[in-house]
């Protein structure tokens, strides 16, 4: 049992979750709490249990082992879900009605006096530049328009704790700003956001802490920056040059332990990033080159993801 | 221990669930196509040549309308809730699994209960007189409800194909029609047959619906409704518990 005096304070608890799909296991004695008012990261690659988990502390399926709280009350209780709002992952609002009926009909189904529930659906169309459509049918809308309408209908409740499964994948630049704007702005209302992806930029700009699973069991939980630090041998010189460039010399340089090519730049790995500076700087002269970008990068959140999810494969 | 505001929150979010499913699903053309003019054009090629008086043809045409319309769109919205991926957004609202197959219920019976009103219009018009208005319309409504929740089992299979459940609903559905006493009243069937006609439920919503127009029910209305009332409980029962456990399969 959770110990009630740490569970009052956090917003979501998960102990020893499991869940099975036959003989495959999606979720794997999982354990972690979100405290109340956190921007909680949930990173994983495709299948890794992220769903699956989502879905357990959303009522939408059942866990076979372990618990699962929202603010003390079991997932997928009637009061859990009240308190809760949801982006489902690839989810749909109601095409064959307009995005005011969506709205009115998701505040029916969470109690939320009319007035109200008017008051809050003008606002939130208003703050997601949906109002002009409110009245149009979503058949009409983008991709974009309709998962701003998802995330509307999940904030028509004005919900406690907000659960969101890739709500910005596959989205246009504009729809992603407006939604992580939205987002920024609830928790600095204290609202406690549960944000499911495996886009690191976007974990990395938006979350307190992140958990990282992989084949159903967390590897790791903490703030981005921790995570980041904590990887070590990961930092790289990105340098790109004006004129062409044999890769395979830059692979050869001193000091350089992997090499990798992104877009018109190179990616340099080394344990030692000054002196490779150095030897860059001697090897452009030498080879007659042009050097236009020189950048001393740490690891990022993806360099940390991907050695704690390869950790995890190499073990197996 | 029941909670009775858990109870009553439930019956009225059933009710806003019923008022989507209406507004979404039962303004389309198939539920004109296989809820009326399908059982009219059904009924009509049994009938046309037999002589039948009106007082036999519209207890039968009442009980195939209403028995076609409550099953015609039931068995499908879960389907086309599932493949339209709005499904996991209603399951993750502040519902329980049942309540979302009680307003689905709800739906199709109020559907069901407009379109009788047609036939029974035909009815008058062609001079019939209804002796016992109190039990027929007793007996609409119980059908009607009996008849949803018979839908809705129609799509406990978990699966997103909507073209499916209407095979497996027309496999039952068709058969029914046949055995319950609507084309062959149940004093000309073999004791066989009155055997077979028993295990359908439309067979006692026909059988009440003679009772109340031509005064020649075959079973005591007690039997019939009592049969009537057993069979929904059972549907309704059945519906709630097999969506409770496919529903999360469904997403």
């Amino acid at each position: 049992m959770p110990n009630v005096a740490s569970v009052n304070s956090e917003a979501i608890t998960v102990r020893k979750l499991s869940k099975r799909y036959g003989v495959v296991t999606a979720v794997k004695d999982i354990n972690f709490a979100v405290k109340e008012g956190e921007f909680f990261g949930f990173l994983g690659p495709n299948g890794a249990g992220k769903t699956t988990t989502v879905r357990i502390l959303t009522g939408v399926i059942e866990a076979d082992d372990g618990v699962a709280l929202i603010r003390g009350s079991s997932a997928g209780s009637i009061k859990a879900k009240q308190i809760a709002g949801v982006v489902p992952e690839m989810a749909n609002a109601y095409i064959d009605f307009s995005a005011w009926s969506n709205l009115m009909l998701m505040a029916d189904l969470y109690g939320i006096a009319s007035s109200q529930a008017k008051e809050r659906s003008q606002a939130l169309l208003k703050s997601l530049g949906l109002f002009d459509r409110k009245d149009s049918l979503v058949k009409t809308y983008s991709k974009g328009m309709r998962q701003r309408l998802i995330l509307a209908m999940a904030l028509v409740s004005d919900p406690e704790v907000l659960f969101l499964d890739e709500p910005t994948s596959g989205l246009d630049v504009q729809s992603t700003r407006l939604i992580k704007d939205l987002l920024r702005s609830l928790n600095a209302r204290s609202k406690t956001i549960f944000l499911t992806t495996h886009d690191m930029d976007e974990a990395n700009q938006l979350c307190d802490r992140v958990a990282i699973i992989n084949k159903g069991s967390i590897v790791a939980i903490d703030a981005p920056e921790k995570l980041r630090m904590a990887t070590r041998g990961r930092n790289s010189v990105e340098v790109s040059f004006s004129n062409g460039v044999n890769p395979r010399h830059l692979a050869q340089l001193p000091g350089v332990k992997e090499f990798e090519k992104v877009g018109d730049k190179y990616h340099l790995y080394t344990d030692d990033p000054g002196k490779l500076v150095a030897t860059l700087a001697d090897y452009s002269r030498t080879a007659g080159l042009k050097i236009v970008t020189l950048n001393i990068l740490a690891p990022s959140l993806e360099d940390a993801f991907v050695a704690l999810t390869g950790k995890e494969e190499r073990h197996d | 221990m029941i909670d009775r505001d858990i109870v009553w929150q439930q019956i009225r979010r059933a009710l806003v669930i019923a008022g989507k499913d209406i507004r979404i699903y039962y303004f389309k053309g198939p539920v004109v196509i296989f809820g009326v003019l399908f059982p009219v054009f059904l009924f009509l090629s049994f009938t046309i040549g037999r002589h039948l008086t009106a007082d036999f043809m519209i207890p039968g045409l009442l009980g195939m309308i209403l028995f076609f319309t409550a099953t015609s769109i039931s068995p499908i919205v879960m389907p086309w809730e599932s493949q339209a991926r709005t499904l996991e957004r209603l399951m993750s609202c502040p519902i329980k699994p049942q309540t979302i197959v009680i307003g689905d219920i709800i739906a199709s019976f109020a559907f069901g209960m407009i379109i009788s009103v047609v036939p029974i219009i035909i009815g008058l018009l062609m001079g019939i007189t209804i002796s016992n208005p109190v039990a027929l319309a007793a007996a609409i409504i119980l059908a009607g409800v009996c008849f949803a929740a018979l839908g809705i089992i129609f799509s406990i299979p978990p699966t997103n194909m909507p073209a499916t459940i209407n095979m497996i609903a027309s496999v039952v559905k068709f058969p029914v029609v046949f055995i319950s006493g609507i084309f062959i009243a149940l004093n000309e069937l073999p004791v066989w047959g009155r055997w077979i006609a028993y295990m359908s439920p439309l067979t006692y919503f026909t059988d009440i619906a003679r009772n109340s127009i031509q005064d020649q029910g075959y079973l005591p209305l007690i039997i019939d409704f009592t049969a009537l009332i057993g069979f929904t409980i059972v549907f309704i029962l059945v519906a709630i518990f097999m969506h409770r456990k496919t529903m999360p399969a469904r997403i």
